[in-house]
C-alpha cells in the first residue's frame, strides 16, 4: 500500500501534494527517531540480573530542546500551510472570469447547471444535467455549491479538492482542470443509505470541444427541456 | 465531613475487619469504589466486545461487498436478508461502532473503571467524596446502555447518521427512514452524560479535598494528575453534548428547528455544539490513557519518570489547549476559511505538550533496568502506537492537506490509532497491570504475552494500511467501495485488512478467557507483585472496605524506583518512612 498520492490534475493541486510530501518527511524523521530510540532502549536497557537503572529525575535542558524544536517545527508547517489554505479556500481567492457553474446536491445524485449564452448562473438560458460534470480544460471554474437534503461533501480526488455543501447555505469553490480526460466526483459526507453510489464523472475537454459539447447540449434541451434531466 | 474522614483511623479500622453488609449492598448496590469500578470495568468490557463485533459486520461488507457474510443468515430480514448486508444496516453499524466504542466501551474504562477504582485508592483515602452518588452514577450508565442495544430492535433501525449525527441527517427522520432509532441514540446519550458528570464532580471533590497526610499535589502520581484534568474536561464538556442532544431530540419529535435549514435553522450548529465538546472529549479518552502508562513505565522501567514536572504541565496544557481546536473538525463544512487558519495553529501546537510526554516516556526508559511484564509491553507499544496517531494528525491539523484526507481512511487510520493503538494498548496495561490488585489475583502472564504480540500484529496490519486508502482519496462510511473505478484497485487491500481485522478480534479471546480464568485460578497476587510504590500497592489484595487498615501517611513521590535511599530494594514506596522522613501535617494541603 502507497503512501503516494495518485495523479492529480489541478492547478493547485500540486502545492497540496507537496506540503503533504513536505510533511510525510518530517513526521517520517520523528517516526523512525522514536521508534528506533524505543527498539534500541528496550535492547540496551532490558534487565539484567543485578543491573540497577539510573537515578534521574531528567534534565531540564533535555526539556527544553525537544519543547523548542517541536514548537518551531509545527510553527513552520503552520506559516507554509496558511498561504496555500488562502490561495485555494480563502475569501479572495476565486480568480476574476472564472466559469460558474452550479452543483446542488441532492440524496442521492449531483445537479449540475452550465451557464447558457449569457455565461450567467440563475437564468432561464441554464443547462442542467445530473451526474456530468463537464469542464474546459485550463480554465478556472468556480463551483457554487448547494444541497436539497443532507451535508453533502463536493469531493474530486484527482483535483485535490473536497468542499460540503451545506443545506442553507451557498457555499463558492474554485478549481482549474489541468488535464484533459475524465475523472470521479465523489460524495464525501455521509448523507444517507445512497452515499456510497453519490457518483459523477467529470470531464474535462479542450477549450473549444467544451464549447461545442455546450452548444450541442443547450440546443438539445431547448427542443425537450426535461429530456437531460430525465435521462 | 469528607475531607477530615481521610485522617480518622478508628472508623477506617472498623470497616476493614467487619464487612457485614448484605450481598446485595456489597455487590450489586454498592457504595464502595473498588466494587463500582470493577461494575464498570465489566459492563463496558460488553460493550467492548458489542462494538468489535459491529466492525467484524462492517469489515466483512467492505472486504466482501455484496458477499452473503458466514453466519449473517441469523441477522433479520432489516438488516441483512441472507446474510447480505444492508446500505441502511451498514449506515447503522458505523454509526453504532463508533458510539459504542466511545461512550460505552473506552470512555467508561478509562475514567468510570480506573477514575473509580484508582482515585480513592492512589491518594490514601477510604472511599470517594460522595460514595452514593457514584453508586448512582453506574446504575444510570446501565439503562443508558440498555437504551441504546435496544435502539437495534425497533422499527426503521437504529440511528444511522454516524456517531457525529450530523444534522440535518439525524435531525429529519424523512432523511434516513430512521425514526425511533435515532430518538433512543439522543435519549441514551443525554443519560449517560449525567453518568459521566456524577462522575466528575465526585472525582475532583475527592482529589481535592481527601489525600492523605502528606500527599501534596506534586506528589501525585501522573495518573491521578491525568485523571483529575479528565474529570475537569467531562465536567464542562459533557453538559454542552447534553444541551445540543436535547435540541436534536426537540427537532425530531417537538417540531422545533434548530438544526433544520429549511425553517430557518442551522446544519452548522450541531457541528459547532458537537465538536465544542467532541475535541475535548477526544482528550478525555487520551489523557488517563497517558497517566496510566506514565505509571506502568516508570515502574517497568524501575526508575524516577523523567520530567515528572513538564508531564504534569504538559496535562494541564494538552486539556487547555483542546477547548480551542474543536474547529480542525469542521474545515471543509462551510466554515470561515479564516478561522480555518486559527484552528490550524491552536491544533499544531497541541503537538508540542504531546511531544514532551513522549520524549519524557522515552527517557524514562533510558537507563533503566526495563522488566518485560505484560503491562510495560502494552505500556511501550501504547507510546509507540500513539505516536503514529499524533504524527498523522499533523497531516489533517493542516488545513490545505485536510482538503484531500478530510473524511477519508487517513483518518480512520489516525482515529484507530489514537484511540486502539494509544487508548485500548493503555486500557490493556492499566487492566492487566491493576488486575491482581482488583481481584487478587494475577492473569496468566504467558498467555498474556501471546495476546499482546497477535493483537500488536493484527493491529498493525489493519490501521497501518488504512493510511494508504487514504492517501488515494478512499472515502470513510461508504457501504461499497466498488462503486468508483478509482477504488477498485484496492479492492486487494480491503480484503487484507478484513481478514487481519478477523484475526484480531479473534486474539482478544485469548484475553476475556485469561480475565475470567483468572478470576478463579489466577496466582494469589500479594499486595505488591510489581514492586511498585503507589499507596495501592502497601494494602491487601484485593483492598478491604475503607482501603487502608490505617490512614497512610505519605513520604514522597510515586516514582522514586531505584533511589539510593532504598538499601534493599529498587523501589520506595510513598508511605514508607525512613529515618530521615519527617512526619507530614495531618490535614492534607489544599485544606
Amino acid at each position: 500500500m502507497s503512501w503516494l498520492l495518485p495523479p492529480h490534475a489541478s492547478s493547485y493541486a500540486a502545492d497540496i501534494d507537496w506540503l503533504y510530501y513536505l510533511i510525510l518527511i518530517i513526521t517520517g524523521i520523528a517516526f523512525l527517531v522514536v521508534q528506533i530510540g524505543l527498539v534500541w532502549f528496550i535492547i540496551k536497557y532490558r534487565a539484567r540480573p543485578n543491573g540497577k537503572a539510573l537515578y534521574t529525575h531528567g534534565f531540564a535542558k533535555a526539556e527544553w530542546i525537544w519543547t523548542s524544536v517541536t514548537a518551531v517545527v509545527v510553527v513552520v508547517i503552520g506559516l507554509l500551510s496558511a498561504g496555500v489554505w488562502d490561495r485555494i479556500k480563502g475569501r479572495d481567492s476565486i480568480p476574476p472570469g472564472a466559469i460558474p457553474i452550479g452543483i446542488h446536491g441532492k440524496q442521492f445524485e449531483w445537479h449540475i447547471s452550465y451557464p447558457g449564452a449569457d455565461g450567467q448562473l440563475g437564468t432561464g438560458d441554464d443547462l442542467s444535467i445530473r451526474n456530468q460534470l463537464h469542464l474546459p480544460l485550463n480554465k478556472p471554474v468556480v463551483a457554487t455549491l448547494t444541497s436539497e437534503d443532507a451535508i453533502h461533501s463536493f469531493f474530486i480526488p484527482a483535483f485535490r479538492i473536497k468542499q460540503d455543501a451545506v443545506p442553507g447555505m451557498t457555499i463558492r469553490v474554485w478549481f482549474q482542470p489541468t488535464d484533459t480526460g475524465t475523472f470521479e466526483l465523489a460524495c464525501a459526507e455521509l448523507c444517507g443509505l445512497g452515499h456510497y453510489r453519490m457518483r459523477a464523472v467529470v470531464t474535462v475537454h479542450a477549450e473549444a470541444e467544451y464549447q461545442r459539447w455546450l452548444d450541442e447540449r443547450g440546443r438539445a434541451a431547448a427542443a425537450s427541456p426535461t429530456a437531460l434531466l430525465q435521462r | 465531613m469528607a475531607s477530615t474522614a481521610a485522617v480518622v483511623h478508628e472508623p477506617a479500622l472498623e470497616h476493614a475487619h467487619a464487612d457485614d453488609r448484605p450481598f446485595i449492598r456489597k455487590y450489586i448496590f454498592s457504595t464502595d469504589h473498588k466494587i463500582i469500578g470493577i461494575q464498570f470495568l465489566l459492563m463496558s468490557l460488553f460493550f467492548l466486545l458489542i462494538g468489535g463485533m459491529l466492525a467484524m459486520v462492517i469489515r466483512w461488507q467492505l472486504g466482501f461487498p455484496g458477499r452473503a457474510m458466514p453466519g449473517g443468515g441469523v441477522l433479520p430480514e432489516t438488516m441483512a436478508p441472507g446474510g447480505i448486508v444492508l446500505p441502511e444496516f451498514y449506515n447503522s453499524l458505523v454509526t453504532m461502532h463508533g458510539t459504542f466504542m466511545v461512550f460505552f466501551a473506552i470512555m467508561p474504562l478509562l475514567v468510570g473503571v480506573f477514575g473509580n477504582y484508582l482515585i480513592p485508592l492512589k491518594i490514601g483515602a477510604p472511599d470517594m467524596a460522595f460514595p452514593r452518588i457514584n453508586m448512582a452514577s453506574f446504575w444510570i450508565a446501565v439503562p443508558a446502555g440498555l437504551i441504546m442495544l435496544a435502539g437495534f430492535f425497533v422499527e426503521g433501525g437504529h440511528a444511522a447518521a454516524g456517531w457525529t449525527g450530523y444534522a440535518p441527517l439525524s435531525a429529519n427522520p424523512e432523511l434516513t427512514g430512521v425514526s425511533l432509532g435515532q430518538q433512543l441514540w439522543c435519549v441514551s446519550l443525554i443519560i449517560l452524560g449525567l453518568s459521566s458528570i456524577m462522575g466528575s464532580f465526585n472525582y475532583i471533590t475527592t482529589i481535592i479535598n481527601m489525600r492523605a497526610p502528606g500527599m501534596i499535589w506534586f506528589r501525585l502520581p501522573l495518573s491521578i494528575w491525568a485523571l483529575f484534568i479528565t474529570a475537569i474536561l467531562v465536567l464542562l464538556a459533557m453538559p454542552i453534548l447534553s444541551g445540543a442532544l436535547i435540541m436534536l431530540l426537540f427537532d425530531q419529535t417537538l417540531g422545533t428547528h434548530f438544526f433544520l435549514p429549511a425553517q430557518g435553522g442551522q446544519p452548522l450548529l450541531w457541528q459547532h455544539l458537537f465538536w465544542f465538546f467532541g475535541h475535548p472529549e477526544v482528550y478525555i479518552l487520551i489523557l488517563p490513557a497517558m497517566g496510566m502508562v506514565s505509571d506502568i513505565i516508570a515502574n517497568g522501567s524501575r526508575k524516577p519518570i523523567f520530567g515528572y514536572t513538564s508531564m504534569v504541565l504538559a496535562i494541564i496544557a494538552i486539556g487547555a489547549l483542546g477547548w480551542g481546536v474543536w474547529g480542525h473538525h469542521m474545515f471543509m463544512s462551510g466554515m470561515n476559511p479564516t478561522l480555518g487558519t486559527g484552528f490550524m495553529i491552536s491544533t499544531l501546537l497541541i503537538s508540542v505538550p504531546s511531544a514532551i510526554k513522549t520524549f519524557n516516556w522515552m527517557g524514562t526508559m533510558w537507563g533503566g533496568n526495563i522488566r518485560f511484564h505484560v503491562p510495560m509491553l502494552h505500556a511501550v507499544a501504547f507510546v509507540s502506537m500513539f505516536v503514529i496517531g499524533g504524527l498523522s494528525g499533523v497531516f489533517m491539523a493542516t488545513t490545505p492537506v485536510d482538503i484531500y484526507i478530510h473524511d477519508t481512511y487517513f483518518i480512520v487510520a489516525h482515529l484507530h490509532y489514537v484511540l486502539f493503538g494509544g487508548s485500548l494498548f493503555a486500557i490493556f496495561a492499566a487492566v492487566t497491570f491493576w488486575y491482581p490488585k482488583m481481584f487478587g489475583r494475577l492473569m496468566n502472564p504467558l498467555w498474556g504475552k501471546v495476546h499482546f504480540w497477535l493483537t500488536f500484529i493484527f493491529f498493525n496490519a489493519v490501521f497501518f494500511p488504512m493510511h494508504g486508502l487514504g492517501a488515494q482519496g478512499h472515502m470513510r462510511r461508504i457501504y461499497d467501495p466498488t462503486e468508483y473505478e478509482f477504488l477498485a484497485p484496492l479492492q486487494g487491500v480491503n480484503r487484507m485488512i478484513t481478514i487481519s481485522a478477523f484475526l484480531l478480534f479473534t486474539a482478544q479471546i485469548i484475553f476475556l478467557v485469561n480475565f475470567i480464568a483468572g478470576w478463579f485460578k489466577g496466582a494469589k497476587a500479594g499486595p505488591n507483585p510489581w514492586q511498585d510504590n503507589g499507596l495501592e500497592w502497601a494494602t491487601p489484595s484485593p483492598p478491604p472496605h475503607g482501603n487502608f487498615p490505617v490512614t497512610p501517611h505519605v513520604y514522597r513521590g510515586p516514582y522514586e524506583f531505584s533511589s539510593p535511599l532504598a538499601v534493599d530494594d529498587d523501589y520506595l514506596p510513598q508511605s514508607r518512612k525512613l529515618e530521615t522522613d519527617r512526619e507530614p501535617a495531618v490535614l492534607p494541603a489544599g485544606d
